[in-house]
């Protein structure tokens, strides 16, 4: 399959089961809310390392947040329950809580309920109050900026994580340039986030290492500078491989970003450098969902989507 | 289906108690199997048709017309379904309601939605003392639901008050919010003295600053994110409550005599 002399691999993109949440965060203005929200989604690119993953999702407007001021919307997504309620909780605690002006709310209805202020308001020593609006409780815990006030829970649903797809080009400038484009478009979906930095990782990474310690390694099939010295996956001309991971609430919303992030890759096109799309698997026995881009680049119900 | 409506036939001697006629005691029952249903009234037991001319099939929307300053516990433990009432009613109107929604087009005596668990209730008129206390033996009033009262409220309002919210748009009598555990109390008129007295937690949002005795502190002006919320909800009702927009107050705390976490806030 060939988009704009940019030839899609014939693979597919495995991905797990998580758990996923959504908070909603309002503060005075954008610029306050996206300063908790870049805090509370810090440090969550992947859940090898940081338990979570977390992104913005999107920015809301005033008219759309519980409290009619301006805010953001994020995702969060880890392995199990367990750890997502912890990292949750911490969170919350350690950048809303302290963030001047920041409020949380739930953003998910449904699903199991997990504890989102509800033991934030022990901070309060004794002079937090409840207060219950149709049929949600709120906690306001007095601090030093006037109130802090939270939703008590939020909606905890199975979610999908480690969508992914890998942009291959002739050089790192012509890598990172689609993977931005791609990003760009991938933003508009709902439901998704790129969990790495600028929703773009560069170390990707295969099962296993030859160190007994670590249990991943960089992925040397797509390094190009091993092209000579290794079961190389890259033809000559490609010199720089950048991947896209993808989580979201359903994989429907994966195929989604998908197909949009795929499109914008390739309408730069062999022109600028772009070569080929690829994506990362593991022989498709560890994940649950598959992702095959052959697939989903066919598929007319996404073409919409971009 | 046409709304199950009970017209009283003549002011009663004595006091009715209404607590069967609700929508889930009445729910599936033929109107001869309704009208020999029997209320106490006094010491003596009389069967409904003998009190009231019935017609109607829809228990789930029940009307009654014509009532009278005797008839108590109307809504009583309900569960489910509307309640209507026109004219003026006894004491414990909504006792212990705990879902669905009771309208009064009338005044209504003691002991409203005491004990009231969830719902709605709109009163239409002015209500007597104790509006969502407790009776004498309960540790609790009001534990949940909306109470929305257009006309005023006496004395003691949401005493010993545990959950939900009470807004009246015309004045309270003394002692509102007296002992009051939880929740939230609004008023748009005047409120009388001793506001507060013994609360323990809970909100009166007030309108005008009140008379305030020695355990109420000030706490300043603030601008408090939370009433923009609380507000929010307020919209879907049916009250002048609807139409607030400020989140600035003045806010004082209390009854410092009785743990002082409740809390007067006063628009400004």
């Amino acid at each position: 399959m060939i988009i704009n002399g940019v030839q899609i691999d014939d693979t597919f993109a495995e991905a797990f089961n998580m758990r996923g949440t959504r908070v909603i965060i309002t503060a005075q203005n954008h610029k306050w809310a996206y300063n908790a929200a870049n805090a509370m989604t810090g440090f969550a690119t992947s859940v090898i390392g940081c338990g979570v993953e977390a992104g913005i999702e999107r920015e809301l407007t005033a008219d759309e947040t519980p409290d009619g001021r301006p805010g953001v919307a994020i995702l969060m997504f880890a392995m199990g329950s367990a750890v997502l309620m912890k990292q949750l909780e911490t969170r919350m605690g350690q950048c809303i809580l302290t963030c001047p002006t920041a409020a949380a709310f739930s953003g998910i209805e449904g699903g199991d309920r997990i504890n989102l202020g509800k033991n934030l308001r022990f901070f309060g020593d004794g002079f937090q109050i409840s207060k219950q609006f149709g049929g949600k409780r709120y906690w306001r815990v007095p601090v030093m900026d006037g109130e802090f006030m939270t939703e008590e829970s939020t909606g905890m649903v199975r979610a999908v994580g480690g969508g992914n797809f890998l942009v291959l080009a002739e050089s790192q400038p012509q890598a990172l340039a689609a993977c931005e484009a791609a990003i760009e478009a991938m933003k508009e979906i709902p439901n998704v986030i790129m969990p790495f930095p600028g929703g773009v990782v560069r170390s990707g990474s295969k099962v296993g290492s030859k160190y007994k310690a670590l249990f991943a390694s960089t992925n040397d099939a797509f390094c190009p500078t091993l092209k000579g010295i290794t079961n190389t996956q890259l033809s000559p001309e490609i010199e720089s491989v950048m991947e896209i991971v993808i989580d979201g609430l359903t994989d429907a919303d994966i195929r989604k970003a998908t197909y949009v992030g795929i499109a914008a890759a390739c309408a730069l096109g062999s022109a600028n450098g772009i070569k080929r799309i690829s994506a990362g698997n593991y022989g498709g026995k560890l994940g649950q969902f598959q992702f095959h881009l052959h697939e989903i680049m066919n598929d007319e119900s996404l073409k919409g989507a971009a | 289906m046409s709304a199950l409506t009970f017209s009283l036939k003549t002011q009663p001697s004595q006091r009715v108690d209404m607590t069967a006629i609700t929508p889930d005691n009445l729910a599936g029952k033929t109107i001869s199997e309704i009208a020999a249903i029997t209320l106490p009234v006094g010491k003596d037991n009389l069967r409904i048709d003998s009190l009231f001319d019935i017609s109607g099939d829809d228990a789930n929307e029940i009307v009654i017309e014509k009532s009278a300053s005797r008839l108590d516990y109307i809504g009583n433990n309900m569960k489910t379904g509307r309640i209507t009432v026109e004219g003026d009613v006894g004491s414990y109107f909504g006792y212990h309601m705990r879902k669905g929604e009771l309208v009064l087009n009338g005044n209504a005596a003691d002991f409203a939605a005491s004990g009231m668990a969830g719902g709605l209730i709109q009163i239409h008129g002015n209500v007597g003392d104790y509006l969502a206390s407790a009776i004498v033996g309960d540790k609790k009033g009001m534990k949940g639901g909306t109470v929305i009262i257009t006309g005023n409220a006496g004395e003691r309002v949401g005493d010993q008050m545990r959950r939900g919210i009470i807004l009246i748009e015309g004045n309270v009598g003394s002692y509102c919010a007296s002992r009051m555990l939880a929740g939230t109390i609004g008023v748009l008129g005047t409120v009388g003295e001793y506001v507060g007295y013994g609360m323990r937690r809970g909100t009166l949002l007030l309108t005008q600053k009140p008379k305030m005795h020695a355990t109420l502190q000030d706490c300043g002006t603030h601008t408090l994110p939370f009433l923009s919320l609380m507000f929010k909800s307020f919209q879907v009702l049916p009250s002048k409550f609807a139409t607030i927009n400020k989140n600035r107050v003045q806010r004082y705390a209390g009854d410092i005599a009785n743990d002082g976490k409740g809390e007067i806030l006063v628009l400004l």
